[in-house]
């Protein structure tokens, strides 16, 4: 059986090792644009964000002082039997976590101004559940800084306008967000569905490590393209110049409404932070 | 090249500087971002706090207390740029001498910077545990009731916080807008050659 105060442990731990822990992938990456980068200044950013991965590990302390508003993706089986002790569980472990690792109360009352110093609020924290074949529960916990989250778009292209007014829209936006999303940045884009899904999909693409390729080949090459013109743009880390702007693009689609062209865009930050908690069939947190 | 400054910093080490220059700072560093400018602005500062020659952080860091104390955890910059239409008001009220934030800002930051002989310096963004090594004890804090913690005006004894870039100089330059020519033509380049 689920032990609740167990799940609720183990989710207060995910979310501290979540803003203290950059993934592996994550930095490696980084570590391989700082050999390639010839800029003084671009190369200084990089070793700073490189040094303080290392300060965080060492003193676990947050990597960075905004650590997000706690966004948690489920990929449950069909008749996984602990989703509701999942879902009870989550904000009872934000709360905690808040006060315990501790994370910045980021959740503000849009009316009154008012932040609940628990980083809860109507719907708040933001639980995306999607079931499936197969047997147990995954749980990516994804904080999500308000920099880059502010560099969102939702472009809803005419169909004629298509990938090229795509690709177009993400290179002008990238010059436009310059510095403001803490480049290097993963961009996670989402095609089709319509307005809110484009939007979800561009966020679920950044839950893919970094690395791994698109098992889609059109989209690997879209990717692969966007990528490359990205960091020709010269942006650089910080937005102060550089080869290293962007250390992926990811892409996720689905069908569209044939009288539109959706495109959501969501940036990540360098701090690109994230992690993975799984709950077996049996109700054991591993 | 390389400064060490210890507050209040005086005008005539500000005029010398150009984009470029690294910056490590000693001395008071206190937080503000949006709401505490604006408060800071209708309130017309704090009683018996001397802001001349002081450094202005643009952060919202995370707090702990601890036995009593107020201990800094993770404070790396905020985007400096949802301060730029309040800026050219705070540096006319306050005689701050240098801004540290990330991203930059705009052109009337910038005019405000050259009239008030400031520099704005940048702070590797996210870096919020490197930051929070240089920024040693927390003097004081205000508006920690009304506005939150991160929104709070934090007031911090710094030792040799840096390195700082300086991206916005007071005669009128901006690494910025550098970087940002620079980028607009390499994306009409690349639209050339794509065909787009």
């Amino acid at each position: 059986m689920l032990d609740q105060e167990q799940l609720i442990d183990r989710l207060v731990k995910g979310m501290r090792d979540g803003v203290i822990e950059l993934p592996e992938d994550v930095t490696q990456k980084l570590q391989e644009y700082l050999q390639r980068e010839d800029s003084g200044i671009a190369k200084q950013q990089l070793s700073a964000i490189l040094d303080n991965i290392r300060i965080s590990h060492e003193d676990g302390l947050p990597l960075c002082q905004d650590t997000g508003v706690q966004m948690f993706f489920i990929k449950a089986g069909y008749d996984f039997p602990f989703l509701n002790d999942l879902h009870r569980a989550i904000p009872i472990a934000v709360k905690r976590a808040t006060k315990e690792v501790p994370l910045r109360p980021n959740t503000v009352d849009p009316f009154t101004g008012k932040n609940p110093q628990d980083n809860l609020g109507p719907h708040m924290p933001s639980i995306t559940i999607e079931l499936e074949e197969r047997d147990d529960a995954v749980i990516t916990i994804l904080p999500k800084g308000g920099g880059s989250e502010n560099m969102s778009m939702l472009w809803m292209l005419t169909p004629a306008e298509g990938f090229k007014g795509m690709k177009k829209k993400v290179l002008e936006h990238i010059v436009f967000a310059a510095g403001k999303p803490c480049p290097p940045i993963i961009i996670g884009l989402g095609i089709g569905g319509g307005a809110d899904f484009a939007m979800k999909l561009a966020k679920k693409a950044l839950l893919r490590p970094l690395g791994t390729q698109n098992p889609d080949d059109k989209l690997r090459a879209m990717e692969e393209e966007l990528l490359h013109d990205i960091n020709e743009l010269g942006v650089g880390p910080m937005g102060m110049g550089g080869r290293t702007t962007a250390l992926a693009v990811h892409i996720e689609y689905t069908n569209r409404h044939p009288a539109t062209f959706p495109v959501g865009l969501v940036v990540q930050c360098w701090c690109d932070r994230r992690a993975v908690i799984k709950v077996n069939k049996d109700g054991e947190v591993i | 090249m390389e400064h060490r400054f210890t507050t209040p910093i005086k005008d005539e080490d500000i005029s010398k500087l150009e984009v470029g220059d690294v910056l490590f700072i000693s001395g008071t560093v206190f937080t503000a971002r949006d709401e505490a400018h604006m408060e800071l602005l209708k309130d017309k500062g704090i009683p018996g706090f001397d802001f001349n020659g002081l450094v202005l952080y643009h952060c919202g860091p995370v707090m702990r207390k601890e036995d009593g104390e107020w201990k800094v955890k993770a404070a790396g910059p905020t985007t400096s740029f949802r301060m730029e239409t309040l800026e050219p008001d705070f540096l006319a009220m306050f005689p701050i001498k240098i801004i540290i934030g990330k991203g930059g800002m705009g052109p009337l930051t910038l005019d405000a910077l050259k009239k008030h002989n400031t520099v704005y310096s940048s702070f590797t963004g996210g870096a919020g545990a490197l930051a929070a090594k240089g920024l040693g004890r927390v003097r004081e804090v205000h508006y920690l009731d009304e506005l939150g913690m991160p929104e709070a005006v934090w007031v911090f004894e710094a030792k040799d916080f840096g390195p700082l870039i300086v991206t916005m100089d007071a005669h009128g330059n901006s690494h910025y807008e550098e970087v940002n020519k620079r980028s607009s033509d390499n994306l009409k380049r690349i639209f050339r050659e794509r065909g787009y």
